[in-house]
């Protein structure tokens, strides 16, 4: 297929539609409603179903209940609304049902505003609804990777039977950018022998359920549960890294800031001071790893961590660095979004620079 | 020596949580032999709700989904959407759709979602205690309302099925109430006729049935189902309150 000129939201959605997702639920909210639009216009053209519900809570049990029938499923909203299916997507991970819940991340708390914002870290990679539970978290820094990276969320679901979350956010939603759909390799899925779609008299009745009232079988069930996670930690933890082997600063930043932290790498080129940088493409399970690698470098003077934020995903990298180096954090939130410049001499006024 | 009456096949057997005297499981009942007679318990999948009936998912014999508290109708919408064909349907109490889940039920009904609804209104929340539900009585006492239900201060009961036939989007909605052998024979009519509804492909079918909780109204089985008739008919009349098949009655 040939590139084409996308709007983020739209390139996510149509991504759903390449990846054999025929059913939407969503409530409209900015920075996202070109989501819901998109699919409102496509999936009567292949015969999917696009429903306006009644709200984030009616969408993502929709999405349960579509799940649980055998589907694949997608909702997506921004930040307040996640908040909202947090309940849902608590049962979808209990029950153990593939979904892909796309947030395109606005400041918060409350009401917060519309601009960009990475202020629900916390939320997407902590579980974010009640009990002991990890969703898998994607977050694109691109148009072309947004599209990428949704096509695989549905595998990833379906391999592991668990709520992915593509997080993006306002920029990535908003912008326009080049893509090309037919780039994603498929990978290979189970059958869903545990959907629930009608006995036809041949087989017992399956049950979409996250109730187990012994505690004995709840602690079982929530071993399963974490056996899964590690497994998704040891197979699927991804990152991207820029500049770090021998780097004197290493930066760790995702999505949208990642892009703008490449420009302040050149800055510290231009003036002598070599700037690296991981970039998270899995927030959850997060690269420690990686960080932990490249922050012990004998050339690493200090590890930084930049967010639209005022400080979240900096507790992750802290847990990586595991107090071998020291670790600040740069970050600029409420919609606002810094300059590389910016970032440039924050970094520098915090190090001293190189040594 | 003959059978005249036996499990119904939609229902698993096994032995049922319920309190002694509960109608919840007449109405299980009802349902099972509803599925069984028309034939589509193969094709059924079902949506147990947060309340007694909780374990529902472990008496019908078909595919259950167990939902969240009051969700029901948004789970069975989506579950519906995938699987057109098979005949879906929640059982809920008045607590799950008439309180915390009144957003969904709305809704559900206004889009006429081809589903079929059993709605148990006791009057209160059995599975946690006794608190006072939408559907509690004026001065009706509740762990929650120790002095009786004070409409000043807490409001008046929900009447849902009143309240859902003024949608233009239901198609069938019916109360019905499980306290004596004549109400019961209604109920089941009633019941089927939700059903065969969807069979047909007719759209949003809601049937409210009376029930008890002697638990947590302190009364014995006996008594109970006499508070029905003095208590719950009068304040929440039984009868069709919408079926688009004969035109709008009452
Ligand atoms: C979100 C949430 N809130 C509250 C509860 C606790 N809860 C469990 S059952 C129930 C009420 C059930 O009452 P009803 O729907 O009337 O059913 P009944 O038990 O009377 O059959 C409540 C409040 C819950 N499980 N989840
Ligand atoms: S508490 Fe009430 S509604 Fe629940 S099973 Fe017992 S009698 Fe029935």
């Amino acid at each position: 297929m040939a590139k084409q000129l996308m709007k983020g939201n739209e390139a996510i959605a149509e991504a759903a539609i390449q990846a054999g997702c025929r059913h939407f639920f969503g409530y409209p909210i900015t920075p996202q409603n070109q989501i819901p639009e998109y699919m409102s216009r496509r999936m009567p053209q292949v015969s999917g179903c696009f429903l306006q519900a009644e709200s984030e809570i009616a969408a993502i049990n929709m999405v349960y209940g579509a799940a649980g029938a055998g589907a694949r499923v997608m909702t997506s909203s921004s930040s307040p609304g996640i908040a909202l299916k947090q309940e849902g997507i608590s049962y979808i991970a209990g029950a153990r049902l593939p979904a892909v819940i796309v947030n395109i991340v606005r400041g918060g708390p409350g009401l917060g505003g519309i601009q960009p914002a990475q202020s629900d870290y916390f939320q997407s990679t902590r579980g974010g609804g009640h009990g002991d539970y990890r969703t898998l978290v994607l977050a694109p820094a691109s148009v072309q990777e947004a599209v990428e990276l949704t096509q695989e969320a549905f595998d990833l679901a379906d391999i592991y039977r668990i709520p992915v979350i593509v997080l993006g956010d306002g920029m990535i939603g908003q912008m326009m950018e080049p893509v090309e759909f037919g780039k994603y390799k498929k990978r290979e899925v189970p059958d869903k022998e545990w959907a629930s779609t009608g006995t036809e008299g041949k087989r017992k009745p399956n049950i979409i359920n996250s109730l187990f009232i012994d505690p004995d079988d709840l602690e079982k069930e929530n071993i399963k549960l974490m056996n899964t996670y590690e497994e998704i930690a040891k197979n699927e933890t991804r990152a991207e890294i820029t500049n770090a082997e021998d780097c004197e600063i290493l930066i760790v930043a995702y999505g949208t800031t990642a892009r703008i932290v490449k420009n302040v790498i050149k800055i510290g080129e231009k003036n002598g001071v070599k700037i690296g940088l991981i970039r998270p493409i899995t927030l959850w399970p997060f690269p420690s790893e990686t960080i932990a690698k490249y922050a012990s470098q004998s050339s690493v003077n200090s590890v930084f961590s930049v967010e639209l934020s005022t400080g979240q995903m900096v507790d992750d990298v802290k847990i990586a660095v595991n107090g071998v180096k020291p670790v600040y954090f740069y970050g600029r939130t409420g919609g606002v979004v810094p300059l590389p410049e910016e970032i440039y001499e924050n970094v520098i006024k915090k190090t001293g620079g190189a040594k | 020596m003959a059978t005249v009456f036996k499990r119904t096949e939609m229902l698993v057997d096994v032995p049922q949580h319920y309190c002694p005297g509960c109608t919840h499981g007449i109405a299980h009942r009802l349902v099972a032999e509803s599925l069984d007679e028309l034939g589509v318990g193969g094709r059924s999948v079902g949506v147990a709700p947060v309340g007694c009936a909780v374990f529902a998912y472990n008496y019908f014999n078909c595919d259950m989904h167990e939902a969240a508290h009051g969700r029901a109708p948004a789970v069975a919408t989506g579950i519906k959407r995938v699987l057109p064909d098979n005949i879906v349907f929640t059982y809920q109490g008045d607590g799950d759709l008439a309180s915390i889940g009144t957003a969904e039920i709305v809704h559900a009904a206004a889009r006429n979602e081809n589903i079929t609804v059993i709605f148990i209104n006791n009057a209160i929340y059995g599975m946690t205690g006794g608190q006072m539900a939408p559907t509690t009585l004026p001065n009706q006492v509740t762990t929650t309302s120790p002095y009786g239900r004070d409409a000043s201060h807490c409001g008046m009961p929900l009447k849902i099925s009143e309240m859902l036939s003024t949608l233009d989007g239901t198609y069938y909605i019916e109360r019905a109430a499980l306290n004596t052998v004549k109400n019961i024979k209604n109920a089941k009519k009633a019941v089927k006729k939700a059903f065969q509804n969807q069979v047909e492909n007719k759209g949003f079918s809601l049937v409210e049935l009376l029930s008890t909780c002697p638990t947590n109204w302190g009364m014995t089985p006996i008594e109970a189902l006499k508070w029905v008739d003095d208590n719950m008919i009068p304040y929440y009349p039984l009868g069709v309150y919408k079926d688009r098949g004969e035109g709008e009655l009452k």
